[in-house]
């Protein structure tokens, strides 16, 4: 029995496409627990919403988990069938995403779709989910809530159709909320209302948060821990300060440095991260981050880095963190 | 800034004012993107633009280049007027051909940008071409090739199409057929917000190198401030088709007095955990306003935490507040 709310184990998970199998996930491990705020960061193509999506038991086509395993709430993702699963969607997992749009049905008033979501899962009565969908509105801070439900999804701003959507997943107050780049979309002082409402409501319901995000910055002021992802690995995780102030993978390194700094006086050159990102259908062999970084060895070409442990916490999956291990592997090579 | 700097570009109370769809033909209506705008910019720098979206950073810079006519104002370029709508009663509308060369533009989105049916090689190409830049094939094959690898691709791309590249690479591509025609001046319309934050940096650093190399002059765009301050020597913040405030870009950043600037700034995620923690933000109430009808007097007074009845009135003046530094606001002494 895992006590995680979330446990994912050695997840290894393919797309089987036409031009071959895209390794998106290549043993993901990760937990985490009530309330708390995990921040997964990396680029585009990474993997961050494909892990995401894995916890709520959805893969696309032609997707498919190929080992390991996903244990939610006690749950175990991959054994339960289609109906099972939709019943702990929404209930004790919901989702947000980038573009509110996408998600909210234009036909359908904003009301509408918070009431379904209501009714979907709770023994309420017509009139009590309206009634909890207005309460649902306040609560994300939409004034007028009453005019509100009667409007459609395109009347809206995209800050405000973040908020429905918000409203939505909160329905029926979940233990956990997956953010997946909710505020991407938006414009700074909007996304600045988004990040501080999701931190609200997680004090305030005592909810645990998935923050997806390729935002340094973000993930600094929520996260208590951050996962970094490259090319379908977790390279590094740790707590926040253990990534930005004890930082041991050298694409984290490469990353943070990478991001200009608002406060420095005279602007220096940034130092960029040469390079281009994994072509995920045919990933270099070893480390995935080899071909652009500036300190790869002979065995990273060759061999796929370890995690070590820095703590119980802080891991990383680097040769150079590894001298020791390191120095032996070459031994036997010469 | 100094009075005797060498400026390149200038444009003074420059409007651009696009009819509402569907608006009665009687009483027609106007989305006012670009309402007043004035600066100047001295040749081999950088003024970057910031604001939310659909504040008009766009239009001004596509106004600027004249991809729209004007509704009114004066456009100044090397100290020749090349737009005026009559401010002082004599129109002028110069003949853009010779100044389409000089001044380029790269666009943020890297994939809608390039025809995908042109090779690479020929995107860059054409713009040598409609300017008559080579002498001969070679030449043109030459200068293709020089411009593709000052960007960091090399020969071989020449002859790819833009769906078989990166967005860092797409981007590259932009920037090599603005380069191709030897402009002086580049409007750069967010230039990075597409791409991946490790590219970014890439694409900044290239842009910074050509501006040194062939002395460049920029309008940089975006709404990413932090990348802004990096690459500009001055800032303009816009609201709701105004500029609110401008200065140095240090001044912008550790002085600004516009209560929107400093809600701006106080918004922008830092990447340093130490800092963010103990920073507040500012959060700003309600949505941005529509711009077909925006707030009489101040635009930003429904969202400013000192607005008083006069900033619905009146519309604030733009003031130097110090040297170099300007800023319309009522309540300058209030603001913390
Ligand atoms: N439906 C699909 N079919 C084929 N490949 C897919 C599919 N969905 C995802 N992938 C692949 O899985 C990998 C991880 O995708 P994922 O969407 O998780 O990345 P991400 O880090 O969230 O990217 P982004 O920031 O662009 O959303 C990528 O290589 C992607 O191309
Ligand atoms: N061609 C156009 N026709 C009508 N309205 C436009 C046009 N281009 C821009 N606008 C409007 O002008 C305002 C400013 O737009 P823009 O300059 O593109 O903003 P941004 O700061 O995001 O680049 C917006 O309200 C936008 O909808
Ligand atoms: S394993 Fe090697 S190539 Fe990979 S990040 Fe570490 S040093 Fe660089
Ligand atoms: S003029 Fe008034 S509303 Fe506008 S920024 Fe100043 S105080 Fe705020
Ligand atoms: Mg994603
Ligand atoms: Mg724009």
């Amino acid at each position: 029995m895992s006590e995680h709310l979330v446990d994912i184990q050695n997840l290894h998970l393919s797309f089987f496409t036409p031009a071959g199998e895209v390794k998106a996930l290549n043993d993901v491990s990760l937990f985490l627990d009530e309330g708390e705020v995990l921040g997964v960061v990396g680029e585009s193509g990474s993997g961050k919403s494909v892990t995401a999506s894995a916890i709520m038991g959805i893969t696309a086509d032609p997707g498919r988990i190929v080992s390991g395993k996903v244990i939610f709430n006690g749950h175990d993702i991959g054994s339960l069938d289609e109906k099972e699963l939709r019943k702990i969607r929404g209930k004790e997992v919901s989702m947000i995403f980038q573009d509110p749009m996408t998600s909210l049905n234009p036909v359908y008033t904003v009301g509408n779709q918070i009431e379904e979501a209501i009714l979907l899962h709770t023994e309420k009565n017509k009139q009590e989910a309206k009634e909890r969908a207005i309460e649902l509105l306040r609560l994300v801070g939409i004034n007028e809530p009453e005019k509100r439900i009667k409007q459609y999804p395109h009347e809206l701003s995209g800050g405000m159709r973040q908020r429905v959507m918000i409203a939505i997943a909160l329905a029926c107050e979940p233990k956990l909320l997956i953010a997946d780049e909710p505020t991407t979309a938006l414009d700074v002082t909007i996304q600045a209302q988004i990040l501080e409402l999701i931190m609200e409501l997680k004090n305030k319901l005592g909810m645990a948060v998935i923050l997806i995000t390729h935002d340094l910055g973000i993930v600094s002021s929520m996260c208590d821990r951050i996962a970094v992802m490259y090319a379908g690995k977790v390279i590094e995780c740790g707590t926040t300060d253990d990534i930005f102030y004890n930082t041991k993978h050298e694409y984290t390194k490469g990353l943070l440095r990478s991001v200009p700094n608002l406060y420095e006086e005279e602007s220096s050159r940034l130092i960029a991260i040469e390079g281009t990102p994994v072509d995920m259908l045919n990933p270099p062999a070893g480390c995935p981050f080899a071909p652009r970084c500036p300190q790869c060895m002979k065995i990273c070409l060759k061999e796929m880095p370890p995690y070590h442990e820095f703590s119980d916490i802080h891991y990383s999956a680097c040769w150079l963190t590894q001298k020791a291990e390191f120095e032996e592997a070459g031994k036997g090579e010469e | 800034m100094m009075a005797n700097q060498d400026i390149l570009v200038e444009v003074q109370h420059l409007k651009q004012y696009f009819p509402v769809a569907g608006s009665s033909i009687f009483k027609k209506a106007y989305v006012k993107a670009v309402d007043d705008v004035s600066f100047a910019i001295p040749r081999g720098t950088t003024l970057g633009l910031v604001g939310e979206s659909g504040c008009g950073k766009t239009t001004t810079g596509r106004t600027l280049l004249q991809l729209y006519e004007p509704t009114a104002g004066r456009i100044i370029y090397d100290g020749e007027t090349i737009f005026d709508s009559g401010l002082d009663g004599k129109k002028v509308k110069a003949n853009m051909l010779p100044y389409r060369r000089k001044m380029q533009i790269v666009f943020q989105d890297p994939y809608a940008s390039l025809n995908p049916r042109m090779t690479v090689g020929d995107i860059v190409g054409e713009a040598i071409d409609i300017h008559h830049l080579a002498a001969s094939r070679e030449d043109r094959r030459d200068k293709i090739i020089k411009m593709l690898e000052r960007v960091g691709l090399n020969s071989e791309h020449a002859n790819r199409y833009p769906h078989e590249f990166s967005g860092g690479q797409r981007q590259r591509v932009g920037i090599a057929r603005a380069l191709a025609v030897d402009p002086e001046f580049i409007v750069c319309d967010e230039p990075i917000s597409a791409l991946d934050v490790s590219i970014q940096a890439q694409v900044i650093n290239m842009l910074e190198d050509l501006q040194h190399e062939f002395g460049l002059t920029y309008l940089f765009i975006a709404h990413d401030l932090s990348v802004v301050k990096h690459i500009s020597s001055r800032i303009g913040v816009m609201y709701l088709g105004k500029m609110v405030e401008m200065a140095d870009s240090n001044e912008i950043t550790f002085h600004c007095c516009h209560p929107y600037t400093k809600s701006l700034i106080s918004a922008i995620p830092i990447a340093d955990p130490k800092i963010s923690r103990a920073s507040k933000r500012i959060v700003l109430e309600g949505d941005i306003p529509s711009p077909v009808n925006p707030p009489s007097g101040c635009h930003f007074r429904t969202r400013c935490p000192y607005a008083t009845p006069l900033c619905a009135e009146k519309e604030p003046e733009w003031k130097e507040v110090s040297p170099g530094h300007f800023c319309a606001c009522h309540h300058l002494d209030q603001v913390k």
